[in-house]
């Protein structure tokens, strides 16, 4: 069965025919050809697959690519600037060791660009429970945290007299 | 890809009861973090599915004039924790809420799903059982309210009728006001899994004195389950180690545990003494007591 | 030494490719009208296939082919990752077909079909009718070892795939000279990889009817040729690519999906077929790591002195060799050069069961052992009453060590240092004062535990890498090496040793990720922790001889004698004096295009490896344990390894996270479940298989000592494997200080630790 769906992917208004029985991960790699979009378990249980829908990060494998109807998506391809700058997040990731195989990459790197889009400020342990939804066997998890914190932490600004400051 | 023959989305409570009366083959599918999953295992083939999952009214939560909670069965787990009324009137059900899996999961699974899958791990069951709250349950015939002990009819197996659907929670004000909860997820990891054990408790304090208590397990029998004799014993008595021992040793006398690759009996019944005292513990404190050295 | 871009953290060179989601796996190179393979297991873990009706299956509108035993060619074949052996008394046990005819785990491949798509292939395979004769299923080795027991395999008698061992000296003798004698049983369980990326390779034909295989492997080279002994090709025949994967520690160290993705597409006239395993599939068909049983005996002087050590090892390896023996000698050959002892019996037998196929993860087998002994050592040090560390440090064998088996000499070894530093991180005394006398129900303990690795398998197997340096015309470098990313970060330290011996900044070097066994110098990938030792080695051969021919051009060029010049910033430069001769893309240019000198120059170089360098190291840990729940909490946990010259600290810091991480799961809660009469799997998934979360994982601190290896480029040893080693014994000899209670089997999960709190009124 075939449903006609109008979504926004990376910001780009997309409109095309689904099958009912695809996956939104399935939709993404398959027909739209966002293949950062990784699938490690297909039921939710690693974090691999997510994305974020109307800014919230979803596991995408266990999501009905019919739900995307009217949403806006993010993947790790809608992430860094259209002239390939990366974004804090991405920044952070790559200076604080915290990519080793890069299968969980894309996954933690947009729920973390969520957090920091959500203004909050977080603890460590809060920042750990919120990236729990993502199973990394590489990097022990320690330096995928200190890259979460350091995208959350507050841009240091140089005014004009010259002091650091926090903005 | 799922292996699904056909799928309807209702756009009202009302459009939802039509279509399952018209077909009761119809499997009811939600946040999808339990359908979806079963699907992929195979558990169930060729589904017709009916999605609820914008049917915005059962989403909210919100306190009645009365003081009447009412918890729509749509409300995510991520909804639930983030919600300044359940923060400050229920913490017990915001800390079992953020205690589910993990974020993703809990930003699409949905408080009706957890109960209505039947599981006694249901890591929002536990406190729902403490807090006496009822369900309402709508259908071509009506709607009927249904107290959540009386809910579950065995593991896997609930109260819900063909052509029914569970559209909200509700707990009067007299099961949380004045009370103190604690939730307790005993489990192997502290994300993404399953509990070894559930313990939520509920207690109203005077004085130095225990005048209610509730206690809700999870994982402590085939379904989530009321701690009767414990609470009994508990009305009236002053509040000391000893009578938290005693408490937690009543406590195992309602449970109906079972040995299993995650735990054995024994050790479930063990954690269900001890537990019940810790989380009692801290909701003496939350219910205005003092704290126990 | 001084070096510019050796020992700096210099950026990963997939960094940006990775976390963009531009980099490759195995499954983004999807093609529209590709095929779907699936496969049918078997329920049973013992059974004879009896009769199987594909009929029905095959008429199913959509399914392209139906493959079973009776499909394939039926050559035994072995699926290890190592080289091959001339010698066929070297060769793994060849013990596999494409698919069986005798299902020997729950979930053993008896028939596959090839559809359009998943869903299809997926109801296909219910219509397959099978009928078994089930037989006994061996879930134990006990079981497998028992009188009358059934053959897993029917060459192989008391399913005993091998026993061979040792004798190092007479371990009798050292026995009767020493004042103790101690003894001490130990138990590891079967754990997974979990990498994150399932196995999975796509198969086509080519115009030419060459099989093209794109797979999610360490191993190319040799998938290359294990996909062409199953299907009875001509080794050139198979062209296998390995593009970037997710995570494999020792799992794609196997040739798992490729064989049969092969028969896949032979099967459909060569279209392209997928062949995905799910989570589930992936956690019994691929590989695990082997339980052992440890019976540990040692001779110990008053003095505190070691003198002999008697073990009897079981190793489970399952349903089928795959690295099957080499394991428990691993275990039992890498531990060697820790502590001196004058003796050693090393009584190893490797035992089928039916239970799914174990075989290379991260350790190879000596976490397994190094569990046992530092357990061992520490019970013989609480029994005799030493200092632990002292103890260690007393017997430890030192600079000098020559193995009397391999003939591997150590010429470097930091262990003692890494001992004091480790100590002083955790502060070790000052703890160690407030937990002698604890009460109450949070007890807290200081535990460590050391360990020896290798540098790769010489003498055992053949050490061979292969780099390839070609000079561009702007004076850039492109890099090809056999060896393999996997996420370990092996591009970016062979594009630093060429960076550093060519004078060039790290952006002048573009280093070919994926190998393609058509183009990329052979090298036999990544396992045993060889890549930086012995690829390294290659990397700066080949960047020797393209320096060498650019100096000899340039002295062409100018008459300056090549001795005279060397390769600075993008120049050359005179030797003495650094003053610049010529910038390095100018001479380029000349290798390109002068009309009468022009000869591009390149290297094409191999390093056979026969040496073998030897990394140590040592976990501290600290533990609180919840006595009434029995959860054990790691505290705070440092690694200190001496792996020679560290290359780039900042990946290897993250080679220890990783490590340390797996350890801690290895200790605390991870464990494969088989139901024991059935050996049906339990928890094969990732939410019932207890891998660490990030609110699982504690800080954990990194340091190392860092000794100059004279036999590594640059100095160095390997890592990528041994920070696994040393966490799982260092928190049971904390818990072990806490409580007074010895774990001696893995994992020491809230169940287990109850059960032993109970059996020692603890509680």
């Amino acid at each position: 069965m075939l449903k006609k769906i109008s979504f926004t992917v990376n910001g780009k208004a997309l409109s095309l025919e689904i099958d009912i029985r695809e996956s939104l991960l399935e939709v993404l790699r398959t027909r739209l050809g966002f293949t950062g979009v990784k699938k490690g378990c297909g039921v939710g249980e690693c974090g691999a697959c997510t994305v974020l829908i109307d800014g919230t990060p979803i596991d995408s494998c266990i999501y009905l690519a019919v739900w995307a109807e009217g949403k806006s998506i993010t993947t790790i391809e809608g992430v860094a600037s259209k002239d390939g700058e990366l974004s804090k997040v991405q920044q952070a990731f790559v200076e604080e060791g915290a990519i080793q195989c890069g299968f969980c990459t894309p996954g933690l790197v947009l729920t973390t660009t969520a957090l920091a889009e959500s203004g909050k400020e977080y603890t460590r342990e809060e920042l750990k429970r919120e990236l729990s939804g993502h199973f990394c066997r590489c990097t022990g998890y320690n330096n995928i945290l200190k890259a979460a914190e350091k995208s959350l932490k507050p841009e240091e600004h140089q005014c004009a007299c010259g002091h650091h400051g926090e903005k | 890809m799922y292996n699904i023959k056909g799928y309807l989305d209702a756009c009202t409570v009302s459009e939802a009861i039509e279509l399952l009366a018209q077909n009761p083959n119809l499997r009811i599918i939600a946040g999808g973090t339990d359908v979806l999953i079963k699907m992929q295992h195979g558990q169930f083939q060729e589904a017709e599915l009916l999605s609820i999952r914008t049917l915005e009214s059962m989403a909210d939560i919100k306190k009645l004039e009365d003081g009447t909670m009412i918890i729509g069965a749509l409300a995510t787990f991520s909804q639930i924790f983030n919600d300044p009324i359940i923060q400050a009137e229920i913490p017990a059900l915001a800390e079992a809420a953020v205690s589910m899996g993990g974020p993703q999961i809990r930003n699409i699974a949905t408080i009706g799903g957890n109960i209505c899958n039947g599981a006694t791990s249901a890591d929002s069951a536990s406190t729902l059982f403490a807090l006496n709250a009822s369900l309402r349950l709508e259908s071509k015939t009506g709607a009927r309210l249904v107290p959540i002990r009386e809910f579950y009819l065995g593991p896997g197996k609930v109260d819900l009728k063909p052509g029914e659907i569970l559209t909200e929670f509700r707990v009067a004000p007299e099961d949380y006001r004045g009370f103190g909860g604690h939730y307790i997820k005993f489990a192997a990891r502290k994300a993404m899994d399953i509990a070894t054990l559930g313990v939520s408790v509920m207690c109203k304090v005077a004085a130095k004195t225990l005048t209610e208590v509730r206690i809700g397990l999870g994982v402590a029998g085939p379904t989530p389950l009321r701690c009767v004799e414990a609470e009994e014993f508990a009305k009236g008595q002053e509040i000391s180690k000893d009578t938290l021992a005693q408490i937690g040793k009543l406590a195992v006398k309602s449970t109906n545990a079972r040995t299993s690759w995650r735990a054995s009996k024994e050790y479930r019944e063990h954690l269900v003494e001890e537990l019940v005292q810790r989380a009692l513990k801290t909701a003496i404190v939350r219910a205005g007591g003092e704290e126990l050295a | 030494m001084a070096f510019s871009v050796v020992g700096k953290s210099v950026q990963r060179v997939d960094a940006v490719a990775k976390v963009t989601g531009k980099a490759k796996y195995t499954d983004d190179f999807y093609e529209r009208d590709m095929l779907v393979g699936k496969i049918l297991r078997s329920p049973y873990a013992h059974a004879k296939v009896k009769k199987i009706d594909v009929s029905k299956a095959k008429a199913l509108p959509g399914v392209e082919a139906v493959l079973t035993y009776w499909d394939v060619p039926h050559l035994k074949f072995a699926t290890a990752g190592h080289p091959y052996a001339l010698d066929p008394s070297h060769r793994d046990k060849e013990d596999r077909f494409i698919l069986t005819d005798k299902a020997r785990f729950v979930g053993d491949a008896v028939a596959a079909v090839v559809a359009t798509d998943e869903l299809i292939a997926q109801q296909a395979l219910q219509l397959i009718e099978v009928e078994y004769e089930v037989l006994e299923a061996l879930t134990t080795p006990e079981k497998a070892l028992g009188e009358g027991a059934p053959l897993i395999h029917e060459d192989c008698e008391r399913n005993i795939l091998a026993a061979r061992g040792y004798h190092i000296g007479d371990v009798e003798a050292s026995f009767a000279e020493s004042d103790y004698v101690i003894e001490g049983e130990y138990e590891t369980s079967i754990v997974q990889h979990c990498h994150l990326e399932n196995h999975i390779s796509y198969a086509r034909q080519d115009s030419d009817g060459r099989i093209i295989i794109v797979s999610s492997t360490q191993i190319p080279h040799i998938t290359r040729r294990i996909v062409a002994q199953a299907l009875g090709l001509p080794w050139g025949r198979v062209r296998v690519l390995k593009p970037y994967i997710g995570g494999g520690f020792g799992n794609k160290q196997d040739v798992c999906v490729e064989p049969l993705n092969a028969a896949m597409t032979l099967a459909v006239g060569g279209r392209p077929v997928k062949l995905e395993l799910s989570r589930e599939e992936c956690m019994i068909d691929t590989r695990t790591r082997h339980a052992f049983k440890f019976k540990m005996k040692t001779g110990v002087s008053k003095a505190g002195k070691l003198k002999g050590i008697q073990i009897e090892a079981i190793s489970n390896t399952g349903a089928y060799a795959s690295h099957g023996h080499s394991i428990a000698m691993s275990a039992g050959t890498k531990f060697r050069p820790l502590y001196a002892f004058e003796s050693i019996k090393y009584d190893p037998v490797t035992v089928y069961t039916n239970l799914p196929a174990a075989g290379a993860m991260r350790g190879y087998g000596v976490p397994q052992i190094q569990f046992a002994l530092e357990s061992h050592i520490e019970d013989i040090v609480n029994k005799l009453g030493f200092d632990p560390i002292e103890f260690r440090r007393r017997n430890l064998a030192g600079v000098g060590y020559v193995d009397p088996l391999s003939k591997n000499k150590v010429y470097s070894n930091g262990l003692a240092e890494c001992i004091t530093k480790g100590k002083e991180l955790i502060r070790w005394e000052e703890k160690q004062a407030g937990y002698s006398r604890q009460s109450g129900d949070r007890r807290r303990g200081l535990g460590l535990a050391c360990f020896a690795y290798a540098s790769g398998t010489h003498p055992v197997g053949l050490e061979l890498s292969g780099a390839r340096i070609v000079l561009n015309q702007d004076g850039s470098v492109q890099l090809q090496i056999g060896a393999t990313e996997i996420g370990q970060g092996s591009d970016t330290v062979f594009a630093q040793m060429a960076a550093e011996v060519l004078g060039l900044p790290m952006d002048m070097v573009h280093v070919i990720s994926t190998q393609d066994t058509d183009i990329t110098p052979f090298d036999t990938g990544a396992y045993a922790s060889r890549q930086t030792y012995i690829a390294g080695m290659a990397v700066k051969k080949a960047a020797l001889e393209v320096k060498e021919k650019i100096l000899n051009f340039v002295w062409g060029m100018t008459d300056i004698p090549a001795e005279m010049l060397d390769l600075k910033e993008q120049n050359v430069v005179y030797k003495h004096s650094g003053e610049v001769v010529l910038p390095l893309a100018e001479v380029a240019m000349h290798t390109y295009y002068d009309t009468v000198f022009a000869q591009p120059i390149t290297s094409d170089t191999s390093n056979n490896a026969r040496v073998n360098a030897m990394s140590f190291g040592v976990t501290f840990a600290e533990v609180e344990i919840d006595l009434k729940t029995g959860k054990i909490e790691v505290k705070e946990i440092f690694n200190v390894h001496d792996s020679g010259k560290i290359i780039n600290p900042k990946l290897a810091e993250g080679q220890v996270h990783g490590g340390v991480s797996m350890g801690i799961g290895y200790a605390l809660s991870e464990q494969m479940l088989f139901d024991e009469e059935t050996g049906k799997p339990l928890n094969n998934n990732l939410l019932d298989y207890k891998l660490p979360t990030i609110m699982d994982t504690p800080d954990i601190g990194v340091a190392f000592v860092e000794t100059e290896e004279p036999s590594g480029a640059f100095g160095v040893k390997s890592l990528g494997e041994p920070p696994a080693i040393s966490p799982a014994p260092a928190i049971r000899n904390a818990v072990l200080a806490a409580t007074g209670v010895k774990f001696n089997r893995l994992p020491m999960n809230p169940q287990r630790v109850f059960e032993k709190f109970k059996q020692a009124g603890l509680i």
